[in-house]
């Protein structure tokens, strides 16, 4: 017993936290005082070009930019979910050819902008219209939603496929030797060994694929798509009141911190297995 | 109708010269926002990790702030709000006056806050993972605060941060075409004009996606050539 209280008494304390005004203190309370007025300086603005008449007219709009969005969004991460299962197993394939069109479809995708891409499928599809019209789907092609949806789940599905593979890559190879030992099939040992492992690791990056397509679905608003952008392009064109930006970029905020404490709530759920 | 290869050659026919002056707008517009997004990306980082909660604090709001904004209501807010903060300014003195701000100016500021939020958690990280003792050898052999962070810290914070920070230059690259909103004459503005009045929308967007996906490969040989040095450097060192 004496020698812990001995060892107790020896211990290394933590510095006292500094007291008066040491250089961090100031300039953290300055800037927290900026960041106090920034926030004022928001709520003063928006009381003072309060305007029913503003409201009214584009209130209406806005939700249906958000509902836009977020239909958008949620139907390009499943899809592009979906699609990404087939090539990130082509990505970790032994065959060359296979893999090597992974990679280009994988590199491509990640290596161009989203804007460019967007772009690509809505204003290039119109130079194939009479290929696409003896194909039956010029009529896909020719709806800006479409275009959007088709590129935004073609993009998140290479972002998402590089995220599968990594993770499933991330399992030992001694977990797949084991469950072959035992006599699993390869299948059977995908489901029940190695994704669920894989699946821990991948879902940070899983999150953040999501906020990421959740705010780069505000790309659309420029091929004509009126999600909550587009609602806010329109309301500022017609309006010239700057507050549609600023309401646009509320909404967007609110919209994303909601998200991710979701996704947060999510992980701890199906990780608490793992806290000590 | 006209091949591609007039479309595409240099010259009063073709718009090879165009998107020629739109790539250099997209580089000089990401190199510009790069030494910016940095230098604040770092001081963020410093306030985050300090051991003043208010600081600490700061960081974090400035980090959550630009990170929860999509790219582009960063760009417009920035555009359309600058100008009117700046004409509201303008009209105390003189009253007639309008102003008018410049694009790349604006996309520089964008680009540079939200390339920063992200930058300052990757130096967040990159200082988490240098241990205590650095700082403590440093002050033991008489080194002053400012010494230790440049010549103890700042070293291994480079290393570790490369790669992070090279992720964050590639994505740089990618949200400078988001400026074309903003009728800045980058690579995909200039495709954008070309299609329009060629009406071969797939080959320029073809060509602009080419051209991005070209910048990227250059900056990674760039990236690998950066991490060869630096690692040569650490070798030199032990």
């Amino acid at each position: 017993m004496s020698a812990v209280t001995n060892v107790s008494v020896n211990v290394e304390r933590p510095p006292p936290a500094a007291r008066g005004w040491p250089l961090p203190r100031i300039i953290g309370y300055a800037l927290m005082g900026f960041w106090i007025c920034a926030c004022v300086g928001l709520i003063a603005y928006l009381a003072s070009v309060w305007n029913p008449e503003f409201n009214a007219k584009y209130a209406p709009a806005y939700l249906s930019g958000i509902g836009v969005t977020l239909t958008l969004s949620v139907i390009s991460i499943i899809l592009g979910a979906l699609l990404s299962i087939p090539i990130a197993y082509a990505r970790m394939s032994r065959n060359l050819i296979l893999s090597g069109l992974a990679y280009g479809y994988v590199y491509f995708f990640r290596g161009t902008p989203l804007i460019a891409q967007a772009f690509l499928f809505y204003y290039g599809s119109g130079s194939l219209s009479p290929q696409l019209k003896a194909l039956g789907l010029w009529e896909f092609f020719r709806e800006a939603w479409y275009c959007a949806l088709l590129a935004f789940s073609l993009n998140t599905a290479a972002y998402q496929a590089e995220i599968l593979r990594g993770a499933i890559e991330s399992v030992p190879k001694g977990q797949w030797e084991g469950a072959a030992s035992l006599g699993l099939h390869r299948l059977q040992t995908l489901w029940k060994i190695i994704l669920p492992q894989a699946l821990i690791v991948a879902m940070r990056p899983y999150g953040n694929e999501i906020i990421l397509m959740l705010k780069g679905s505000a790309v659309a608003a420029l091929i004509t798509v009126y999600d909550l952008m587009g609602q806010t392009r329109l309301a500022y064109a017609r309006s010239f009141d700057f507050q549609s930006y600023v309401w646009a970029g509320l909404i967007y905020f609110a919209l994303v911190q909601t998200l991710s404490s979701v996704i947060d709530f999510i992980e701890r759920w199906l990780t608490r297995h793992l806290v000590r | 109708m006209e091949s591609v290869w007039t479309l595409l050659s240099w010259g009063p026919d073709g718009w090879l010269d165009d998107l020629a002056s739109g790539v250099f707008v997209t580089v000089s517009l990401a190199l510009a926002t790069l030494p910016i997004g940095l230098a604040i990306g770092f001081f963020v980082a410093l306030a985050k990790q300090s051991n003043e909660p208010s600081l600490r604090l700061a960081g974090n709001i400035y980090t959550t702030i630009f990170r929860g904004l999509p790219e582009l209501v960063t760009l417009f807010l920035v555009y359309f709000g600058a100008q009117l903060a700046l004409q509201q300014l303008i009209h105390l003195y003189a009253p007639d006056a309008t102003i008018e701000i410049n694009s790349f100016v604006a996309g520089m500021v964008a680009l540079g806050v939200v390339f920063s939020s992200y930058a300052s958690e990757v130096f967040l990280s990159a200082f988490r993972a240098i241990p205590r003792g650095q700082y403590e050898g440093g002050y033991a052999v008489g080194l002053t605060n400012g010494q230790t962070m440049r010549l103890v810290i700042l070293p291994q914070l480079i290393r570790i941060a490369l790669a992070g920070l090279s992720n964050l230059w590639l994505s740089l690259l990618k949200d400078t075409a988001l400026v074309s909103a903003i009728n800045l004459a980058d690579t995909l503005r200039q495709a954008y004009i070309a299609a329009r009045v060629t009406k071969h929308a797939l080959l320029f967007y073809g060509v602009a996606a080419l051209i991005y996906l070209a910048l990227a490969i250059i900056s990674s040989f760039a990236i690998r050539g950066i991490e060869r040095s630096v690692g040569k450097r650490e070798a030199f060192a032990r």
